[in-house]
């Protein structure tokens, strides 16, 4: 699998500087408080000023829950339609329209359609799963289409039981394709949980936070919550993938 | 214990693969032979149920379990020679059996090496060992021998007719010293 290069370094200290200049100059337009845009070492500092509060880890419990058990809730309903589908065309046909459209609607109809019949507590939750499954869905069906018909056909002859044919065929098929849906997935639940929160302010999550911010003009608290957001989505991505990749090494795929 | 194929039909669009074909298969090893293309394969797989006859029918299968050896080894790559083994036979493997059997076919114990760094020759005798350990009551080899030395030819031929025995094979060659006195069905 071929690997990002890492982020450099002095380019990482390039685009530090270059933010750190804007917001100095931004400053200068309002008489020298960095009010419109907070600098690096502001925004550093409101993270950890945050981090000290019960409420931060309160609002990443209550985001993170709802965000990650959309993720998870998903990834389950669309491995278990795409082995359906695989299975039964007609399955397969009815669910394409669907998948088609949650692909192609824009997230922020579906965050206001959902606060129309939903309450906003587990808006997240909802809206994540709904942008997890489409790639979930559409990989573990490529792979299961990608398996090999002659191993099944040999599974057959050797009356080999399905649930040995799931372990030894399918699944060593399957896990890449699973990898780089989640791989996706996880970037994608993640965006679009939290623009979820921010509409539907959830009482006590990082969206509302993010929108407090934003009302208030306190730049600082909007580039540490937005830190917290990366940082927890790129930790399980890293986390959850390194699973996957240990099951796909002992699959053998 | 017979197999039955009687008035066999069977064609890809326009191209007939199997005309009329009729024969029995008693005991022991018959020789299928016919030049490349002739339907052998064709023959082999609706004998396995994993292709419908256009006309004819086959006696003597139902109820049977049959083992076989593909064209191709159909052999999960990524797991060992023993992983291969116990995936087709589940709790009918027995180690101490398996080994006498792959001693017999000159596979040495690779232990956890992946089949899909064995040769050719090594992955044709994992699955014929796989055909031979699977419990059976009719045996199909689709060419089994390719890729394998004279030496190594002869032991797998002794080990097919030994663990065989009475029991029907159905034996795909080209060559026709695989014959070897058994009744040859000519496509």
């Amino acid at each position: 699998m071929k690997r990002q290069r890492p982020v450099r370094l002095w380019a990482a200290a390039f685009w530090l500087l270059v933010w750190e200049g804007a917001s100095l100059a931004l400053a200068s337009t309002t008489g020298g408080r960095m009010l419109l845009l907070a600098s690096p070492v502001q925004a550093l500092g409101r993270l950890l000023a945050l981090a000290a509060t019960a409420e931060f880890w309160q609002a990443v419990a209550f985001s993170s829950l709802r965000i990650l058990g959309g993720f998870f809730l998903s990834c389950v309903l669309a491995v278990a339609l795409a082995a359906l589908a695989a299975r039964l065309r007609w399955v397969r046909e009815l669910l394409s329209p669907l998948v088609a459209v949650v692909k192609a609607v824009p997230v922020v109809s579906f965050i206001i359609l959902a606060l129309i019949f939903f309450s906003s507590e587990n808006l997240s939750l909802l809206i994540s799963a709904l942008m997890v499954f489409p790639p979930v869905y559409l990989n573990v069906l490529e792979g299961i289409g990608h398996t090999d018909r002659q191993l099944l056909e040999m599974a057959r002859v050797f009356r080999v039981p399905l649930s040995r044919q799931l372990r030894g065929i399918y699944l060593p098929a399957v896990l890449p394709y699973f990898r780089s849906a989640v791989s996706l997935g996880l970037g994608l639940c993640w965006k679009s949980g939290a623009a979820a929160e921010v509409i539907g302010l959830p009482e006590g999550s990082i969206g509302e936070a993010l929108y407090t911010a934003k009302v208030y003009f306190q730049t600082g608290d909007l580039f540490a919550w937005t830190a917290v957001i990366v940082t927890i989505s790129v930790l399980f991505e890293r986390l959850f993938l390194r699973l996957v990749d240990a099951a796909v090494r002992k699959a053998g795929g | 214990m017979e197999i039955g194929v009687r008035n066999l039909c069977k064609s890809f669009g326009d191209q007939a693969v199997l005309r009329d074909l009729s024969f029995t298969a008693g005991p022991g090893i018959t020789c299928v032979m016919a030049p490349s293309g002739s339907g052998k394969t064709t023959l082999l797989r609706i004998l396995l149920g994993l292709e419908r006859p256009d006309s004819g029918t086959v006696e003597g299968l139902t109820g049977r379990r049959i083992s076989a050896v593909f064209q191709e080894d159909r052999l999960l790559e990524h797991l060992s020679a023993e992983g291969n083994l116990r995936f087709a036979l589940g709790r009918e493997y027995d180690a101490k059996t398996a080994r006498a059997l792959l001693d017999r076919l000159d596979l040495p114990d690779t232990g956890a090496q992946p089949v899909r760094e064995f040769s050719g020759g090594m992955k044709r005798r994992l699955a014929l060992a796989r055909a031979l350990l699977a419990p059976f009551d009719v045996l199909l080899l689709d060419e089994p021998f390719t890729g394998l030395d004279q030496e190594n030819r002869a032991r797998a031929l002794a080990a097919i007719r030994e663990t065989a025995g009475v029991r029907p094979v159905l034996l795909v060659t080209h060559d026709t010293a695989d014959a070897e006195g058994a009744p040859v069905v000519r496509l």
